[in-house]
């Protein structure tokens, strides 16, 4: 067997999931093979992609953000309210959430505190100024927003392109650059990064405000979509974003993340429902297929590290 | 006898002194007629919170990473098919708890079988699982709204000797888990596991078997916990659970117990129950909206947790 970049090979699996499903949705209902049909399959697709990533940042740094859901909501609230009526205004309580992640990210690092807990904590905090926000469901969306997020670009639709380039952002920030590297290697080793002569304080600063800024990019994406928002529009975004990294490819410990891979968990996670109404299955199994996939999707993987061990030689109990 | 200064560094009394601070502050507010009943209503939300609670710091003593988040989805599936099998017959109240331990009893095997069979964090094996136990509850509930037994009923809202009878129930759980976490074989092997897996495999201790009983434990706790919560809130609702995912670790941690796992702490987890939802009602008291009060109750649980962290340098 010739050699495959050990990155790529993390995406091999991810990559095929998606593909059979979206073959498998196809065959179900052929129509879904056009423009428009692709589009609606994944339109719902860009905002979890966004808060996927940005869970991944936070997964790359060793710790788990419980709160994407309430913050993603928060963010769509602001997008409906204070970014529609008074941008400027807007635009300065999203960059204060993203400093509340920085400040986080310090807090977390310098009291040595689980990561899960604080975010827990800050859940209640997001989704209570969300409801302060907006009380009940409404608001409306920003015409820019709403501009990118129902473009009709020729031949290719948004949300397939959308994709794209969320990945290849990602990709190039949490891969390519010197940033990237260091928020990977403080998941990896972080006493190796301060040896280094880096803050390791500063990079999860630096890896929480990315990822808010990811979850902001998100909640305003998701509002493109809906139009209008509300305090739980996006509650399971925590769960999904988190299912979203491990299906494509990223591991809890170690700085082991795929930036394209977490792309496709997501689009593959979305898809996963609309395959399911395609089956005409009772939407109660919804919930429970996304499940059954993200077991299949790991029990593949296992396998697949089998094969990886045995043709290296090396046998490990 | 215990000295004061003993009692002060012992790391649940801090939940106590918080829970405690929290309900003079209520009763300042609402004068000592509100405090008996308050105190009648903070056991009994509490006895749900301790019963979830335990079972989470079992399975979270078992070192990092180790967390149950299928709580939820097994609380819901098991007051569902219980209150559906009872459908309000008294005679059937044996055998709904029963079918509530059967569900704890599966869930508990099959969270650990993917755990084991495909080698994944717990986090994302008890998350694959929650999602497959609440579509099964979403398929059993159906919209149907079935009423518990009246005398089991009765039995959660009645209270004995001016304790609710739910947290007499807690609290002989609580007793047996001390029991068991430090007077047993097993919880010493808890301890140990989450102090040192590779130890604790080396020292030739029956690591599988461990985890394995502890997420059943947990899982049938949970299952237990959403039993008695239908029968006291007069029917299974599919979101009955949805807020003890993060009650059930906030009382925890909150409680005084490791997050990095192998030394947990019983008392604790009632001093953080009791403290939890005194905190809700004060701010329900005080008279804020829903906004604010969520607000209040998260940055007191982070501070809570910072101060906590505070006194333990080294650990985290």
């Amino acid at each position: 067997m010739s050699r495959i970049p050990a990155e790529a090979l993390r995406l091999l699996i991810p990559a095929l999931s998606l593909v059979t499903l979206l073959a498998a949705v196809f065959w179900l209902q052929p129509r879904a093979m056009s423009y428009t049909g692709l589009n609606l399959l994944f339109n719902l697709a860009v905002p979890i992609a966004l808060a996927t990533v940005a869970q991944m940042l936070i997964m790359a740094v060793n710790d788990l953000d419980l709160s994407m859901g309430t913050f993603v909501s928060f963010v769509a609230c602001v997008t409906a309210t204070f970014l529609h009526d008074t941008p400027l205004i807007g635009v300065l309580i999203l960059l204060a959430a993203i400093g509340v992640y920085a400040a986080l990210g310090v807090i977390i690092h310098l009291r040595n505190l689980p990561a899960i807990v604080v975010t827990l904590g800050m859940s209640f905090v997001w989704g209570g100024l969300a409801v302060l926000i907006l009380p009940a469901p409404g608001g409306a969306a920003p015409g820019w927003a709403l501009a990118v997020m129902k473009s009709k670009p020729p031949l290719v639709p948004m949300a397939i392109i959308a994709a794209l380039v969320i990945a290849l952002v990602a990709h190039l920030i949490v891969m390519r650059s010197s940033f990237g590297v260091l928020i990977r290697g403080l998941g990896g080793n972080p006493r190796s990064v301060a040896r280094a002569g880096w803050s390791v304080l500063m990079v999860r600063a630096g890896a929480y405000a990315l990822a808010a800024a990811f979850a902001v990019a998100a909640g305003i994406a998701l509002v493109g979509l809906t139009t209008a928002a509300d305090a739980n529009i996006a509650l399971r975004y925590t769960l999904l974003s988190i299912a979203g990294v491990i299906l494509g490819g990223g591991e809890f410990t170690g700085g082991r993340v795929s930036p394209a891979g977490a792309v496709i968990g997501a689009l593959t996670l979305t898809l996963a429902g609309s395959f399911l109404s395609f089956l005409r299955l009772s939407p109660d199994w919804q919930i429970g297929a996304q499940g059954a996939i993200l077991i299949i999707v790991l029990a593949l993987r296992l396998v697949l590290r089998r094969i990886e061990q045995g043709s290296g030689g090396g046998r490990r109990a | 006898m215990m000295s004061l200064a003993r009692l002060m560094r012992r790391p649940w009394i801090w939940s106590f002194v918080a829970a405690l601070a929290v309900w003079l502050a209520t009763v300042a507010v609402t004068g000592l007629g509100g405090a008996g009943g308050l105190a009648q209503a903070t056991l009994t939300f509490a006895a749900f919170s301790v019963l979830v609670g335990i079972g989470q710091m079992f399975v979270i003593t078992l070192g990092p990473g180790n967390i149950d988040l299928s709580v939820p989805a097994t609380m819901t599936l098991a007051g569902t098919l219980a209150l559906k099998l009872m459908n309000g017959a008294e005679g059937m109240v044996i055998a709904g708890l029963g079918v509530a331990l059967l569900v704890g009893l599966a869930v508990g095997l099959a969270n650990y079988a993917l755990i084991k069979a495909l080698r994944i964090p717990p986090i994302i094996a008890t998350l694959s699982m929650s999602f497959l136990i609440q579509s099964a509850a979403i398929w059993s509930n159906r919209g149907l709204r079935i009423k518990p037994p009246a005398a089991l009923a009765d039995f959660t809202t009645a209270a004995t000797l001016g304790v609710p009878n739910l947290a007499l129930v807690a609290g002989a759980v609580s007793v047996l888990a001390w029991v068991l976490l430090n007077r047993t074989v097993y919880g010493r092997r808890i301890a140990a596991i989450g102090q040192s897996l590779p130890a604790a495999r080396m020292a030739g201790m029956p690591v599988d078997g461990t985890r394995l009983a502890t997420y059943v434990l947990c899982a049938v706790l949970a299952a237990v916990c959403g039993f008695l919560l239908a029968s006291f809130s007069g029917g299974a609702a599919l979101n009955m659970g949805a807020e003890y995912l993060l009650m059930s670790i906030a009382v925890v941690i909150i409680g005084g117990t490791a997050v990095a796992g192998g030394d947990s702490n019983v008392p604790g987890i009632w001093g953080a129950a009791l403290f939890m939802f005194l905190v809700v009602s004060m701010l329900n008291s005080y008279g804020f909206g829903a906004g604010v009060r969520l607000i209040m109750t998260g940055l007191i649980i982070i501070a809570v947790i910072v101060l906590a962290s505070g006194r333990r340098p080294g650990t985290g």
